[in-house]
């Protein structure tokens, strides 16, 4: 049977709502152009970029705070000009934007397997575990996400140290983040889960004798998928911010291993001496990225969901 | 004159895909407290009618042709700003849900004073006393409590009958009630009815009546139509359209009703469903469910096939089908012969 | 009323006995007495008997017993940088918090409120689309770039000559361009002292003018959320029923919009808006960090790099009774706004 359904998927696919409303949407798709881009860059930052910023022999400096290439004073071999260590800005952006797409993405996923395995328990087992689980993630949500992330991560700061949350601090984050971010998707999946258990399917699974955690995952999780997806989008901008939040604030990552929030952290100390392009260079990127990404969000939620309004 | 004058009413939805006709050649009249019925499946344009007299309807819907003579003066092109005081004062209109046609976060009182002093200056004191005039007009028990209360502290047929009573609130010429029982329990949907009835008589207010449930419109209604596919495809008396419907969609619709069927059988139907409005069939829309659409010879008339038919009057009816327009050539051929 | 006052005070009360177990287990396991109160010096017996003498060997439901009998007293110890109780300590930084929060907060619902309004009523308009825009623009960049970017525009100043210098029309448009700078960026100034502890920035023209770019940074992320959900739910309630039923009812398009529309939007806007409270104070330590700006949040982290396990311990404990406190007063506020919310006692 697979034979036939491989060339359908594709026909399925050419012919569906999703491509049909992609290719009327300019800004979605300018908006995965620079996606992919920035992926691209961020993926190949070793083979793409002039110089390695964590290799301190290629450090030179003398050549501190030089500007990027449009202002007098600038060098040629630095493009986008250096940083206050003399490090190339450019590469040190391509490998920030690595580190924080790294940490972006594996948050999401973090709190997508948190947040999904207790988003089915509420919603499938109900009762005092769902009470005590969303009782929980209303707290937390009314803590607000950063707020939480900023207390684990100072919690985790301290239990650990500097010097180790320095050394692991990618995992760290990841998990800081996921620890925060999870009341999310356990709520959207809950009630999905409470919208499909209703349904007929579920009864007849559970008449056929099927094992509950069966119906979860085999039945009930692959209709919430959309909804799914449809957040997952927002939180990988939302999880980008967070990472560059507890940079900017020196619960994130080093400056010697930097992020895209980290560099905006380390160049703000010079903006007063006039080299803004340390901070604001690569706080551009950081927002082209997370802009993309919420452009794209709202697209595929319009798609998905046309229930909602567009804005 | 007609207090109400409707001619050739042409409204259409601007989408994508370009306009969608929904309603088109609505030609009626309403004479001062009479009571018309408008009647059809849902989807054939029985509340677009009633939202356009008062150019209600929301966008992208919008009139694009015919007139609307109220009381001598043309509504249809009309600013929003002459509408107003038509709109609630002249000619009110009655919601199908009572449980959403209420403000919730504003008092029963605050609703009906409001729509006094949008006509008419006088002071808040003096429209309560109207208000709650108007409430024990609707036998509402309790009706000084009442004004102070919020929609969710009454039941739905309370609630509707709160509803009527901002309908008359301003003695108005005309009332139009969409489908003003249907979402009542049925218990009480008779008593709405009746009540509403009672009022327009004793006030002598007009009534278009729009319903799917020909038993009300044949009992209560002087003159009726019938709404297919955004067409009226017939109209007349009410009386001699339940008695003798000529459109082959009026006799199917009244074959349909269950006291029609023969008892312990299945009840009549007409077959297939109302086509949508973006995609109707060629000629006469509906012609695909007729079961006249053949001549005598056994063959599909062209005409049903290609044209969209006219209006033939036929009796004291107007009805819109072209095996109804060949009868009635037939018969004033034969009378002719008579004659001569 | 007291049903429903009963139930949320009983929320609240859960959410702080939560918020103190988790400050305790901090407290405990991170914070040593001992070491704050005699250094590195003395020797480990002594340490030892002082431990006893304070309880620490006590069981963890007895120590966490007397930590909440403290808290209620609003006692949480000394602070290891300041050297003074942890609460005086807060009360110094807290009016330097609450006058940027308040700030902020009226310039969200000064702005929020019409944009939100304009661009339902009139949802295609290219105003409205331009709001739109901008407000997608303003939840994708973190609040401490756009701090950044406002100290770069009006704390440093921008001077740009893409156009010729020598013309009087080019330097007008160079001119035009550039930003002067000279607007204070770091820290409150002289905030003028009344009533005793508190400082006030809101007292003088010279005050205001070092809240301006803090608020604005801090009211430039929680604006286009509050826009957008204003102009959604406006949007839906627009469509209703019963705003038909009001237009049928001949009622001028301003009291539609403004009393029948309006206030059902505002429900779903006032929860929001508490949830939001949150995000708010996660904000400010961002903001204040960026500006200097010495209150709570600038404090706070300076407790998490200097490891001033107390005052980290009370800062949380503030911090989660304020949300409480506000949560709290938001249900209320909902509830008085919301006639379908039993809050008093009348029979339905």
């Amino acid at each position: 049977m697979s034979d036939t359904i491989v060339p359908g998927r594709w026909a399925r696919f050419r012919d569906s709502y999703l491509l049909y409303s992609f290719k009327r949407d300019l800004i979605a798709q300018v908006s995965l152009v620079i996606f992919a881009l920035l992926i691209f860059a961020a993926v190949f930052a070793p083979w793409l970029a002039p110089a390695n910023p964590y290799d301190l022999a290629q450090i030179d400096i003398l050549a501190s705070e030089l500007p990027p290439f449009w202002i007098d004073g600038a060098d040629p071999a630095y493009l986008m000009g250096t940083d206050a260590q003399g490090r190339d800005l450019l590469s040190t952006i391509l490998y920030g934007a690595r580190v924080s797409l790294i940490i972006g993405f594996g948050a999401v996923l973090m709190q997508a397997v948190i947040g999904v395995s207790f988003g089915l328990m509420a919603g499938y087992l109900g009762g005092r575990v769902d009470a005590f689980l969303m009782r929980l993630a209303d707290i937390q949500l009314s803590f607000s996400t950063l707020m939480v992330a900023i207390i684990v991560g100072a919690l985790v700061k301290a239990i650990f140290g500097g010097a180790t949350f320095s050394e692991y601090a990618v995992p760290l984050l990841v998990l800081i983040i996921g620890l925060a971010e999870w009341p999310q998707y356990a709520r959207t999946v809950r009630a999905s889960v409470l919208a499909e258990r209703s349904k007929e399917y579920v009864d007849a699974a559970r008449v056929m004798g099927l094992k509950s955690r069966r119906i979860m995952f085999r039945h009930i999780l692959p209709n919430t998928l959309s909804p799914i997806f449809v957040i997952s989008t927002v939180q990988v901008a939302n999880a980008i911010i967070s990472e560059a939040a507890l940079s900017f604030l020196g619960l994130g990552m080093p400056e010697t291993h930097p992020s895209l929030g980290s560099l905006i952290k380390s160049g703000f100390d010079y903006i007063q001496s006039g080299s803004w392009w340390i901070t604001l260079i690569p706080g551009a990127v950081l927002v082209i990225l997370v802009l993309v990404i919420n452009l794209l969000g709202d697209w595929l939620r319009d798609v998905l969901n046309p229930r909602l309004y567009k804005g | 004159m007609a207090l109400l004058e409707v001619n050739n009413l042409d409204v259409r939805f601007a989408l994508r895909g370009g306009d969608v006709r929904a309603l088109r050649d609505v030609c009626f009249t309403l004479d001062r407290g009479e009571r018309l019925g408008i009647v059809g499946e849902s989807g054939a344009g029985k509340s677009v009618a009633a939202f356009s007299l008062l150019n209600l309807i929301a966008k992208p819907g919008y009139i694009a042709g015919g007139s609307i003579i109220f009381d001598g003066k043309e509504l249809s092109g009309m600013k929003d700003r002459g509408l107003r005081r038509v709109r609630g004062n002249r000619i009110s209109m009655i919601f199908q849900d009572p449980m959403m046609t209420l403000n919730p976060v504003l008092s029963i009182g605050e609703q009906m004073v409001e729509s006094l002093k949008a006509h008419r200056r006088i002071s808040t004191r003096e429209a309560r006393a109207i208000a709650l005039h108007k409430l024990n007009q609707v036998q509402i028990p309790s009706p000084e409590t009442r004004l102070d209360q919020y929609p969710h502290e009454l039941s739905g047929g309370m609630r509707q009958r709160v509803i009527i009573a901002i309908a008359l609130l301003l003695d108005p010429d005309i009332i139009i009630a969409d489908e003003p029982t249907t979402a009542l329990d049925v218990t009480i949907q008779a008593e709405i009815m009746d009540l509403l009835l009672e009022l327009c008589d004793k006030h002598n207010v007009g009534l278009v009546l729009i319903t799917h449930d020909l038993g009300v419109v044949s009992q209560v209604t002087q003159r009726m139509l019938v709404m297919y596919a955004g067409r009226v495809i017939e109209q007349g008396p009410t009386r001699e359209i339940i008695n003798g419907p000529q459109h082959p969609y009026t006799q199917g619709l009244i074959n349909a009703l269950p006291q029609m069927a023969t008892p312990g059988s299945r009840l009549n139907q007409i077959p297939g469903s109302m086509p949508s409005l973006s995609n109707l069939p060629s000629g006469c829309a509906f012609h695909p469910r007729c079961g006249f659409v053949n001549d005598a010879n056994g063959a599909p008339r062209k005409a049903c096939l290609d044209k969209v038919p006219g209006f033939v009057d036929s009796g004291n009816c107007r009805v819109a089908c072209h095996m109804v327009a060949e009868l009635v050539n037939q018969q004033q051929r034969d009378s002719r012969e008579e004659v001569l | 009323m007291i049903a429903f006052l009963i139930k949320r005070l009983f929320h609240a009360f859960l959410v702080m006995f939560v918020i103190s177990v988790i400050s305790f287990a901090i407290q405990d396991n991170l914070g040593d007495p001992i070491q704050q109160m005699v250094g590195q010096s003395v020797p480990e017996s002594e340490r030892a008997e002082l431990r006893e003498e304070l309880g620490l060997n006590d069981p963890f439901f007895v120590q966490y017993l007397r930590f909440a009998k403290n808290a209620a007293q609003f006692d949480f110890g000394y602070s290891y940088i300041f050297n003074e109780p942890t609460t005086e300590v807060i009360m110094r930084h807290l009016p330097a918090t609450l006058e940027l929060v308040a700030a902020t907060t009226l310039l969200i619902v000064l702005l929020s409120v019409p944009i939100g309004v304009y661009s339902a009523i009139k949802p295609r308009a290219w105003l409205s689309r331009a709001f739109m825009g901008v407000s997608i623009v303003g939840i994708s960049i973190p609040v401490f770039l756009t701090a950044i970017v406002l100290i770069q525009l009006f704390a440093i100043g921008v001077e740009v000559t893409p156009f010729p210098v020598d013309t009087a029309w080019g330097a007008w448009l160079n001119d035009l361009l550039s930003t002067d700078g000279g607007m204070p960026a770091y820290g409150r100034g002289n905030p003028v002292n009344v009533f005793g502890t508190w400082d006030t920035n809101f007292s003088s023209l010279e005050g205001l003018t070092y809240l301006v770019l803090p608020a604005i940074s801090l009211a430039s992320i929680m604006l286009p959320l509050f826009i957008r959900l204003i102009r959604a739910e406006m949007l839906e309630v627009l469509q209703s029923e019963y705003v038909k039923f009001a237009r049928a009812k001949g009622i001028s398009l301003r009291r539609i919009y403004f009393v029948h529309a309006l206030k059902n939007t505002m429900l779903p806007v006032i929860t929001v808006g508490g949830v939001q409270i949150g995000t708010l104070v996660a904000y400010t330590i961002l903001t204040e960090t960026v500006f200097q700006w010495p209150g709570m949040g600038l404090m706070f982290l300076d407790a998490i790099e200097r490891s001033d396990i107390p005052l980290i311990v009370t800062y949380l404990m503030i911090v989660g009774l304020i949300f409480v406190i506000t949560n709290t007063l938001v249900d209320l506020i909902y509830g008085l706004v919301n006639p379908t919310v039993k809050l008093t006692g009348k029979p339905a």
